[in-house]
């Protein structure tokens, strides 16, 4: 089932009436995705929840995407469904490090706890948030750990402490060295795997 | 039994003496015991003097092992496994083990699934709530050593760093057949056990 030709139509129809916001939109692998500009989010968002023709009611999603190479570093993504079209729509706003984005949360409240959670796990700020705490990781956290440049294994770790009777927080301490893979070695079985894929290629 | 019915593998009748003598040709008690023998010289000793003699330690080993009442604490996939094992099939209930909502009727308490950094004081806080004496049990690869999160920034590497563990069931997630083994060991355990010094 093809709609692409649909989505051209839905990426054409929404970026002419929202003209400058937009600053690109794409259909791939049946998607249709649109770049937007980071302050204008909140308006974006509303005109896709509110036009008759789109109906876009529910937020699936708020996420986080790193590019540490990038210069606009982060990337916020929102994932937007029309149940009265059954049609999805990826909204993306691009975020330098440290930059704020307008909070979502006045138009979809379900934003709010996804974006405590980006702001957790990234760092990205959200202006406007009505409660922007961390969400997930341990209380008195520090660092955002989904970022690319933060340590697999952390800087701290808990044990218990018989005298202090509590659990403290120590530096971490690996007894255990990390795993190496060695892709090479036949063992790990690449080579059959990459092989195979270019068979299939020639 | 009928493939998917609700006896499904059980074929062997119930074993009662004839059915054992007709099928197997042996006895369930050997012959020239008499199996109310032991209970009448008990009767007998307490209608006569009133009173049996043993000792208290091993009663009370005996009365312990055979009531451990573990705390509900599942953290993960592997408090699945610990429900099968409590459910029919495997059937804890019939060990007197049996499941309590809260750490202070607990008696034992099994660490099922993966212990985060942010779990760890509610552990021990769990822990101390607890009655003594108390058994910890580490159920899976996670509580046992971080296992597949070893590595990891928010999981503690092996729920010992928090509590004295008793037993260390390895699985990933231990069947509910191993987790029961596990159970067993620790009754083993406090029945051959002579002081409770313990942290």
């Amino acid at each position: 089932m093809d709609n692409s030709k649909n989505l051209q139509d839905l990426g054409q129809l929404i970026a002419t009436e929202i003209g400058t916001d937009v600053l690109g939109w794409s259909v791939i692998h049946n998607e249709l995705m649109m770049n937007v500009e980071r302050l204008s989010i909140p308006r974006v968002l509303a005109y896709l929840r509110d036009s008759e023709s789109l109906q876009f009611s529910q937020l699936m999603d708020v996420c986080g995407v790193d590019y540490l190479e990038r210069t606009p570093r982060f990337e916020v993504v929102y994932n937007l469904l029309s149940l009265v079209h059954n049609k999805r729509i990826r909204i993306k706003v691009e975020v330098e490090e440290g930059m704020p984005v307008p909070s979502a949360c006045a138009v979809y409240s379900s934003a709010n706890w996804w974006e405590r959670e980006a702001f957790d796990l990234y760092g990205i700020p959200f202006d406007d948030h009505p409660d922007l705490r961390r969400i997930l990781t341990d209380y008195g956290f520090e660092g955002h750990p989904l970022r690319k440049d933060f340590p697999l294994t952390g800087y701290v770790e808990v044990r218990y402490d018989q005298e202090k009777q509590q659990v403290v927080y120590e530096p971490v301490k690996l007894p255990q060295a990390f795993r190496t893979f060695d892709f090479e070695s036949p063992w790990e079985g690449m080579d059959v795997a990459v092989q195979a894929m270019q068979k299939r290629k020639s | 039994m009928a493939q998917g019915g609700t006896r499904m593998g059980i074929n062997k009748p119930f074993l009662t003496n004839e059915s054992l003598k007709a099928g197997y040709g042996i006895e369930a008690i050997p012959a020239g015991v008499n199996p109310d023998a032991l209970l009448d010289a008990l009767t007998q000793e307490v209608s006569q003097n009133g009173f049996i003699v043993t000792q208290l330690d091993k009663v009370a080993a005996w009365a312990q092992s055979g009531s451990l009442w573990p705390m509900t604490f599942g953290l993960a996939c592997c408090a699945i496994e610990m429900m099968q094992t409590a459910a029919a099939r495997y059937d804890l209930d019939r060990f007197g083990v049996m499941f309590r909502p809260s750490p202070r009727q607990a008696d034992l308490m099994i660490v099922a699934g993966t212990l985060t950094n942010k779990m760890a004081a509610p552990l021990r806080k769990v822990y101390d709530q607890m009655a003594e004496p108390r058994y910890v049990i580490s159920m899976g690869s996670c509580a046992n050593g971080g296992g597949y999160y070893h590595y990891s920034y928010s999981v503690t590497r092996g729920c010992d760093r928090i509590v004295p563990v008793d037993i260390y069931v390895p699985g990933c997630p231990p069947t509910a057949e191993a987790l029961l083994y596990g159970i067993l060991q620790l009754q083993r355990k406090i029945v051959r056990e002579r002081h409770y010094s313990r942290c």
